[in-house]
């Protein structure tokens, strides 16, 4: 005899709930965009406030390129999603990789972008408010950066060495939404930091 | 018409005596989420004795005028201690243990949706616990004897500052918070995939316990108010580490900052600590009503209003600051206005036990010691949210009495109900109704003692956190009254753990279902095998257990 609350007259109709990797991510999402807030509204609280230099109008360069790389890579991951979806496996390795080089080419931007910075204009995060502020916000959306990375190259590898297929399309799409939301967090502080706060 | 149960209750019993290594390695590698829960409640409930002492301390210390019963160094760890444990490492693991025992129950799940997260998720806020307290001998590293974090649970900006707090002891704390943060979010995560995408065939949102609805709220809250402190967490620590500038004010860095960033997480957690004590009343006070919760959709639109407005008003912790006449307007209305869901609520509970047949067992009488109780802490609220009000007790213990008064007299109170409630399905067996009486009444006398009288020396004055004070104040008779009220409430909380442990060996066998209650965790046994339910339950209403003992008249067809 087991237990309970079986109650027979039910109808046999579906009973489909969301896809709990989806939902999990989303919770994610949500909690890390409030930590972001706080970034952003602490870049912006401290805006213009400096004591002494370098300000952003004096050393920030508009960082095109890698962002547009950035943000292609979410297409691309999208595409990665899909070709495995049909069960493609080749096209899904080629855009995984595809993704993954946009991402480090960003990086490398970004690193590049901070050495500059760091050896030319003299700015640290100890030099003022705009350092301080500048380096955690975009040194926070860069660590963002690096753990998708790394998720997406576990991916590649997996897919490479054929043990990722069609059944495995929940998990990617998981991860896709994780590299989407990295990509919008950057919309978000490239106009805080490059376009209004130039 | 009883219920069936399992006999898997019976056969593990009869299975030969484990090693104790064994057992130990069973728990601490387990992903299920009833040990789990269990976890976070043995947990807590250790803390609330560590913490409980401490609180102990300053009460021998406040007594009397002039007294030295502890140094002043002391005194400043102490609170900062017990409020920084009792917030983070006895309210919120409780809350979450019983979520994580409770709301796949509830749900007829078998597990949570990511049992190995939920296991990372307890061992990290384990972690912080620990290390929160290891820097009572590590705080200042090798050159002394180290000393805890003494800047005060919201630890304001600029005392976090390398320079005034030297040492390690900042940092333990900051460390600390931060862990616990990454595992409160990890389970409110869990909670809330368990909660939509675990759910039995027929558990519509409309109809699911309203435990788990307050649990889905709680988690919500969690992470738009956690993250922040998280966030703030990090600034200190580049503060305190390399040197950055977000808090130090001489760089032009703003300690208002801090205080805007701390009570964002600082209020909302107030409702994350407090919503849960709701959800048990939730379920407590109808059972032993033998009622139906009075307006389900009224208190699922009240909580989910409690949690948006919730957010609106951290503010009113600062009215002191100075902020203008705009936002000490705006705050004082947010607050108010959360009066209103709040308010819905008492009025539905005290509806659903109108024209009950109201069973007092302990359980209940802590319940409507809560109602009471919330009632007027509540009212107390009203009267700080004004700002005028404020400017003159704010920081004074007025202020203390108002949210011990929420803390205790409604969140530990429901959490004791708790306790009587479903410790039977935890164990197996029942706690001693005789013992819980008494646990019931010398903790309710104590409660008042302390509590009710502390109110009267913030109005005569008295600032918070002030070490000792001078015989000519007029302080020293309430003191004494609140110190003896502390020695009623630690008679009844020894009672208590007395009680858990002798019903745990020789308490009477429980059975399924001990109060005739009517969700889905009362329908398999107690304690519950490690699957929770050998067949998926299918529910077709709010109280599946009852349309099961009432097939004549189900509640399905008034649903």
């Amino acid at each position: 005899m087991s237990q309970t609350a079986v109650i027979p007259q039910t109808a046999n109709e579906a009973w489909i709930l969301p896809s709990r990797g989806v939902v999990g991510m989303a919770c994610l999402i949500v909690a890390e965009s409030a930590i972001f807030t706080i970034f952003v509204v602490a870049y912006l609280y401290y805006l213009g406030r400096d004591q002494r230099g370098p300000t952003p109008r004096q050393v920030l360069d508009l960082p095109l390129f890698t962002s547009i790389c950035l943000l292609s890579s979410s297409l691309t991951v999208h595409l990665a999603v899909a070709a495995l979806h049909r069960g493609r496996r080749h096209a899904c390795s080629l855009w995984l990789a595809a993704t993954v080089l946009l991402g480090s080419i960003f990086l490398g931007g970004t690193a590049h972008e901070w050495y500059t910075l760091i050896y030319r204009d003299g700015l640290t995060i100890q030099t003022n408010l705009f350092g301080t502020t500048f380096y955690s916000l975009v040194g926070l959306h860069a660590t963002h950066v690096l753990v998708g990375l790394a998720m997406l190259s576990l991916a590649l590898v997996f897919s490479l060495n054929g043990s990722m297929s069609a059944k495995h399309t929940g998990r990617l799409e998981v991860l896709s939404l994780y590299w989407h939301f990295v990509d919008a967090v950057w919309v978000v502080v490239f106009t805080v930091v490059y376009v209004l706060g130039r | 018409m009883a219920v069936q149960t399992t006999t898997t209750a019976g056969t593990t019993q009869a299975a030969p005596r484990r090693l104790l290594l064994e057992v130990l390695h069973d728990w601490v590698t387990t992903v299920d989420h009833k040990k789990i829960g269990l976890m976070y409640i043995g947990y807590a409930l250790f803390f609330l004795v560590v913490a409980g002492c401490q609180a102990l301390l300053m009460r021998i210390q406040l007594a009397v005028p002039n007294n030295h019963f502890v140094s002043p160094q002391t005194f400043d760890s102490l609170f900062t201690m017990h409020g920084t444990t009792m917030v983070f490492f006895v309210g919120m693991p409780i809350l979450f243990g019983f979520g994580n025992y409770l709301v796949p129950l509830m749900i007829g799940a078998r597990d949570m949706a990511f049992p190995r997260l939920n296991a990372f998720s307890f061992w990290i806020s384990a972690f912080g616990g620990m290390l929160l307290y290891f820097s009572y001998f590590g705080a200042s590293g090798l050159y002394g004897a180290g000393s805890a974090p003494d800047v005060g649970w919201f630890a304001y900006a600029p005392l976090t500052a390398q320079i005034f707090s030297p040492g390690h002891s900042t940092d333990y704390w900051t460390l600390a918070i931060l862990l616990s943060g990454i595992g409160n979010i990890g389970t409110a995560l869990n909670i809330v995939a368990t909660t939509i995408c675990m759910r039995c065939p027929g558990m519509k949102l409309n109809r699911m316990p309203l435990l788990v609805w307050l649990y889905l709220v709680t988690s919500c809250l969690a992470f738009v108010t956690i993250s922040p402190l998280t966030a703030a967490q990090i600034m200190l620590m580049l503060d305190r580490y390399v040197g950055s500038h977000f808090f130090d004010t001489q760089a032009g860095g703003s300690a208002v900052l801090w205080m805007h960033f701390f009570w964002i997480f600082g209020h909302p957690e107030v409702y994350i600590l407090v919503l849960p004590a709701f959800a048990f009343a939730n379920e407590i006070i109808p059972v032993f009503s033998r009622k139906a919760i009075f307006g389900y959709p009224a208190m699922v639109a009240a909580s989910v209003g409690i949690g948006f407005i919730s957010l609106s008003v951290w503010a009113h912790h600062m009215f002191t600051v100075g902020l203008g006449p705009g936002p000490n307007t705006f705050f004082t209305l947010a607050t108010m206005v959360i009066a209103v869901p709040t308010g819905i609520k008492i009025f539905n509970w005290l509806a659903t036990i109108w024209g009950g047949k109201i069973h007092f067992t302990v359980a209940m009488m802590f319940a409507t010691g809560f109602l009471f109780q919330f009632l007027i802490a509540g009212l107390t609220g009203i009267m700080l949210s004004v700002a005028p009000f404020d400017w003159q007790l704010g920081n004074s213990y007025f202020v203390v009495a108002h949210f011990h008064y929420v803390l205790v007299g409604a969140i530990l109170f429901m959490i004791f109900s708790a306790f009587y409630y479903w410790f039977p399905k935890m164990s197996g067996r029942m706690l001693s109704e005789r013992l819980g009486k008494w646990h019931f009444w010398i903790f309710l006398i104590g409660f008042h003692l302390t509590f009710d009288f502390m109110h009267v020396p913030g109005l005569l004055g008295m600032p918070r956190r002030i070490y000792t004070y001078e015989a000519d104040r007029g302080w020293m008779i309430w003191n004494m009254i609140v110190s003896s009220g502390a020695v009623f409430q630690a008679v009844a909380t020894l009672l208590f753990v007395y009680n858990m442990v002798w019903s745990y060996f020789k308490g009477p066998i429980a059975g399924p279902d001990p109060w005739d209650a009517w969700t889905l965790e009362w329908s398999t046994a107690s304690p519950p095998p490690a699957y929770n339910f050998a067949e998926v339950p299918t529910v077709e209403s709010r109280r599946p257990l009852w349309d099961i003992k009432h097939p004549e008249d189900p509640d399905s067809r008034y649903e």
